[in-house]
């Protein structure tokens, strides 16, 4: 390890433009001649549009246009699409219901846009907006996750009973025999609650066409800007791709919210030619609230079988999954492929069966959200074995190290597909409860007791697939796109480097990690290599940042890319140095000759590169490479969290006490990015736990849609951080990394509600939804007070 | 936000005039409510009376056994004043928990009790110790100052200009916020009053209100035990996704026997 190299926790050189303001967002972008536009959405949760007026709105000041779904149907414009073709249990594929960018005929949730007014000021548009005149009969809405399907509300003629898919996989009937023949089977029936995903910076786009040379430049907040422009161009039909570029600056935060292809950024691309102007859009949070894809929103049964010596012989689930009101662009992936697939957690279960029935509501569309399908699995998985162990009457980390796939295992083949390339799942668990100082908890517990307050503790014991994904494994399920990634290294004549990737960084400290990469492998001074990102006319083709991919799939492209730099460096230095090609050596930016003390430095190289005056036969000039990488496989963090809470039985009020989080990441490119990562994972995770919720009313309308009642976790809302590492290098990707972005938002959900119901078994709670908020863990205890009289 | 006039007020005379004589014209203090209310369109005031650059509105005084706030002192210098806190350490603690520091730097005292949100927490603190609000017409005690929700006694034409908290022999105030919103979902002031003992509610109801069963109780026992099994009926309190009403009821009683701890 270098100073500076991977393996090195050096502060994010990124954060000193966000920090001091000098950050370039979409809304900070200004073009010659910018319009605004303001959409009309609907406030009801299901209605049938019988009209639309608008000429009170055209005829104000400033107006220049107003679109409604018909223009862009006129205009060729192709409706909002889903990338993952899922296969329902009869062999038929997913319904897909059209789900057009402006609602014809129909509004199917509240924020469904209706009309696109563009003005020459905002305020202007905002006016104008206001004067639009929608008459809607308004429908009974289905907004109930629990009872929209086969519920009298229809809410797409092509999904009866609001179906739009029933998934399985496993041997039914096999997983049914063993359950038959169980010691002990744990049965438990919970929501995943649905979460807003609230990115710092609200969605935003600017859109701008250029008559002279028929080219659209699309600024947006993307974590995928190359994904943005294939669906756009390929489905939208908006422009070919060689004349759409599609520019991600700077973007603050995504959570997997800005992957998708939303209706606002194809509707301004479009109208921004018809309107000859520049268009620009900005969210209102309040308009973030009812537009951005959701997360999670499942409900669940979920059965798990001992034998007599508490190992797990199977596992059955079944789940509703919500989409809302229409698919987003990775929905249907979301509770199937992502979630399923993760049923097996750290165990060697026996058989697994899974059901998943997805189901429209008139709600906003849900979709991946920061775990995406892996935090639900964890949590099915680990609530699962922790309520089994204390049916069972034992403790909870002995349980789970009776069932682990053994460190000598791997590679180990689950029966939900995924093949684990390799773990240490005791490891982690050891170092977590001596970070815990789990033989002290009953003396804590004491002591909370002696304080009036109820203390528990949680486990999660949680994996998950990153490094998304092997292209051949993920189309044979359906994607509709390959998921490898790609990596430019420019040597300029002087010696300094550009590195372009088709990762995008919205927050994750790209910039600093890739230019370690860079410089460890390349001996380049780390100060001397910039990383590029998020421009489709500057960067190779990218499949962008979700899924905690761009360490393992991004960084292992531009390991890649370094390669065939050294592979050329090494033509040039022999030319050079006049020496035999295979003699040259290359370490820490030097090209030497064995067994000499002749050596060539890499600037030296590339100078030579620049300015071939005296130069190999045969060799391009110049120094710039490019690869592309595909994975042979996911990759597998995994880790154990332990959670202790202490709960005000007067209040409810549940507090974070201590929190330990022992995690195996594969090789650590910097340790301080890392271990921020877990911090702002569990933080999610802990929202999810006790604090957020996306509540609809019986009528469709978000109730929680903004922060006076959608909790958001605050520093004060969260423990200090015992952070541990166990980490077990990957075999199969040449930088031996896992993924950590997602890993705190799995994990903890279920480490928090554990040690909850930890708390409150005491009391006779066996069961509280989260978020577990005061008022929740209030009435549970009440009730099994009530019950107990 | 709608177009408005922009007024800044040069003394509390000239505001009321522009107040007096049109209903659609607004006060401005701080503007913790009223800003983001205008950003969201949900309020077409005609002109917007500015009253920051009142210095004479903003202060703390303490004579004898009086202390005076101006209606335009921030909650963070009632908060970090000496005075307050050795006066009335209980008003202090009130208003350095109100918001967050943002807020506390900007609301102000006269705007969060002409406001009169239902969940705001110094219309607690003016109950509980009995003060007097200072109009530029009148004195009103809080008492009677507090009506319904979002709405005070103050008229057309008035401007609150001071509080004068007359010192409790002992007071404390304990609050439980609304996890989202951070506001009071029921927060209890009570005191050893200078009219005797006084336990106010705030956050519960849709207004202020005092426990007069728990005053009692309170006045031949000044103890958290006194009040443990005083229930307050849960007919007409709030509800929301956050706390029901009987939630809330229950609130009030945990929270009093707190404040009484507290207060000593």
């Amino acid at each position: 390890m270098t100073e500076q190299g991977i393996g090195a926790a050096i502060a994010r050189r990124e954060d000193r433009r966000f920090v001091t303001g000098q950050g370039h967002y979409t809304d900070d972008i200004n073009r010659m001649g910018q319009t605004y536009a303001v959409f009309v959405r609907s406030p009801h949760a299901h209605a049938i549009i019988n009209s639309i007026s608008m000429d009170a709105a055209k005829g104000m000041p400033g107006v220049r246009d107003i679109f409604i779904g018909k223009d862009l149907a006129d205009g060729g414009v192709g409706p909002l699409i889903c990338g993952w073709a899922i296969t329902d249990v009869n062999g038929e594929p997913h319904k897909a219901p059209p789900h057009p960018a402006l609602a014809m005929g129909k509004v199917r949730h509240v924020g469904d846009p209706v009309a696109v007014v563009i003005a020459d000021t905002q305020h202007q548009a905002m006016d104008a907006a206001a004067k639009v005149d929608v008459d809607y009969s308004v429908l009974d809405a289905a907004a109930d996750l629990a009872t929209a399907q086969g519920s009298n509300v229809q809410i797409h003629e092509e999904a009866p009973g609001n179906l739009c898919y029933e998934w399985e996989i496993g041997d039914k009937a096999a997983i049914d025999a063993a359950f038959d023949s169980a010691a002990h089977v744990t049965e438990l029936e919970f929501l995943n609650n649905r979460l807003v995903p609230n990115a710092m910076e609200p969605r935003a786009c600017v859109a701008e066409y250029d008559g002279g040379t028929g080219d659209y430049t699309l600024y947006l907040t993307s974590q995928n800007p190359h994904v943005h422009r294939l669906v756009m161009s390929a489905f939208n039909g908006l422009a070919p791709e060689h004349k759409l570029r599609v520019v991600a600056p700077d973007v603050g935060g995504g959570f997997g919210s800005k992957i998708f292809v939303y209706a606002e950024e194809v509707v301004l691309t479009w109208a921004c030619r018809h309107v000859g102007r520049p268009i620009k859009w900005t969210a209102e949070r309040s308009e973030s609230f009812v537009t951005d894809a959701h997360g999670r929103d499942h409900v669940t049964k979920a059965e798990l079988a001992l034998d007599a010596d508490g190992l797990f012989l199977a596992m059955r689930v079944n789940t509703m999954a919500n989409m809302g009101a229409y698919l987003s662009t990775f929905a249907s992936a979301v509770p199937t492929y992502l979630y399923a697939t993760l049923l097996a957690g750290q165990y060697t279960t026996g058989g697994i069966y899974a059901n998943v029935k997805a189901v429209f509501t008139n709600t906003v569309p849900v979709d991946a959200y920061r775990g995406a399908g892996r935090p639900e699995a964890a949590y099915v998985v680990e609530r699962l074995v922790e309520a089994a162990a204390a049916e069972t009457g034992r403790d909870p980390a002995d349980l789970r190290k009776r069932n682990f796939v053994q460190k000598d295992a791997f590679p180990y083949q689950t029966p939900v597909v995924m093949q684990y390339d390799c773990g240490d799942f005791h490891g982690s668990m050891e170092q977590a409860l001596a970070l815990i100082g789990y033989t002290g908890f009953a003396g804590r517990k004491e002591a909370s007791r002696a304080d009036g307050k109820l203390r528990g503790i949680g486990f999660s014991s949680y994996i998950e697939a990153c490094g998304i994904a092997p292209s051949a494994a993920v189309g044979s399920l359906g994607a509709g796109v390959g998921l490898w990634e790609s990596a430019n290294i420019r040597f300029n004549p002087t010696g300094n480097v550009q590195l372009f990737t088709g990762c995008h960084s919205h927050g994750q400290g790209h910039e600093t990690a890739y230019a370690q990469i860079v410089a460890d492998k390349l001996g380049v001074p780390y100060e001397q290599v910039d990383v590029i990102h998020g421009d489709t006319a500057r960067i190779p083709f990218g499949m962008g940042t979700y899924g905690s991919r761009s360490a393992a799939v991004g960084g292992s492209a531009i390991l890649k890319a370094a390669d065939k730099v050294i592979e050329k460096g090494k033509k040039i230095a022999a030319h050079c140095l006049e020496a035999s090609e295979d003699d040259i050596e290359f370490s820490a930016g030097n090209f030497t000759v064995t067994g000499t003390d002749k050596a060539m430095n890499i600037a030296e190289v590339a100078f030579t590169a620049y300015v071939p005056h005296n130069y190999p036969d045969g060799v391009e000039p110049g120094l710039d490479e490019t690869a592309f990488y595909d994975p042979l496989n996911f990759s597998f963090p995994a880790g154990t969290h332990i959670c202790e809470v202490e709960i005000d039985p007067d209040t409810g009020a549940v507090s974070i006490e201590k929190y330990a989080a022992v995690d195996d990441f594969g090789t650590l490119i910097n340790p301080l990015i890392v271990e921020g990562q877990i911090h702002g994972g569990i933080a999610q995770g802990v929202g999810q736990a006790v604090l957020e919720s996306a509540v609809y009313d019986g009528d469709g309308q978000l109730v929680s849609g903004s922060y006076m009642d959608y909790t958001m976790p605050r520093a004060d809302d969260l423990p200090h951080y015992d952070v541990g590492f166990n980490s077990v290098p990957s075999p199969l990707n040449p930088l031996g990394v896992k993924g950590c972005g997602e890993a705190g938002a799995i994990a903890a959900p279920a480490a928090v509600m554990n040690a909850v119901h930890n708390a409150l078994r005491d009391m006779g709670v066996n069961h509280v939804e989260m978020p577990a908020t005061p008022q929740r863990v209030w009435e549970a205890i009440q009730g099994a007070q009530g019950a107990a009289e | 936000m709608y177009n408005f006039e922009y007024k800044k007020a040069g003394s509390v005379a000239e505001a009321a005039s522009i107040i007096g004589a049109d209903a659609d014209a607004k006060l401005v203090a701080g503007g913790m409510t009223y800003i983001p209310t205008l950003k969201q369109r949900l309020a077409a005031p005609t002109t917007v009376v500015d009253m920051n650059g009142l210095g004479d509105l903003a202060g703390i005084s303490v004579a004898g056994d009086t202390v005076t706030i101006g209606a335009m002192t921030r909650h963070a210098a009632v908060a970090c004043s000496a005075d307050v806190a050795a006066a009335i350490p209980a008003l202090a603690d009130l208003a350095g928990h109100i918001g967050d520091p943002q807020v506390r730097n900007r609301g102000t005292i006269g705007g969060s009790i002409a406001n009169n949100d239902p969940a705001a927490d110094y219309p607690a603190g003016l109950v509980g110790l009995g003060a007097t609000v200072k109009t530029n017409r009148r004195e009103v005690g809080a008492d009677d100052f507090f009506i319904d929700m979002f709405e005070t006694a103050l008229e057309q034409d008035e401007i609150v200009t001071s509080v004068s908290f007359p010192k409790p022999v002992k007071a404390a105030y304990m609050k439980f916020p609304n996890p989202a919103s951070r506001y009071a979902i029921t927060g209890v002031f009570v005191a050893q009053a200078h009219d005797g003992v006084r336990v106010a509610v705030t956050g519960a109801g849709p207004c202020v209100f005092r426990v007069a069963a728990m005053e009692a109780a309170l006045s031949s026992n000044w103890s958290a035990d006194a009040v443990a099994d005083i229930s307050v009926s849960a007919d007409g309190l709030n509800e929301d996704i956050h706390a029901s009403a009987e939630y809330r009821a229950h609130l009030i009683t945990v929270m009093a026997k707190r404040a009484v701890a507290k207060a000593g």
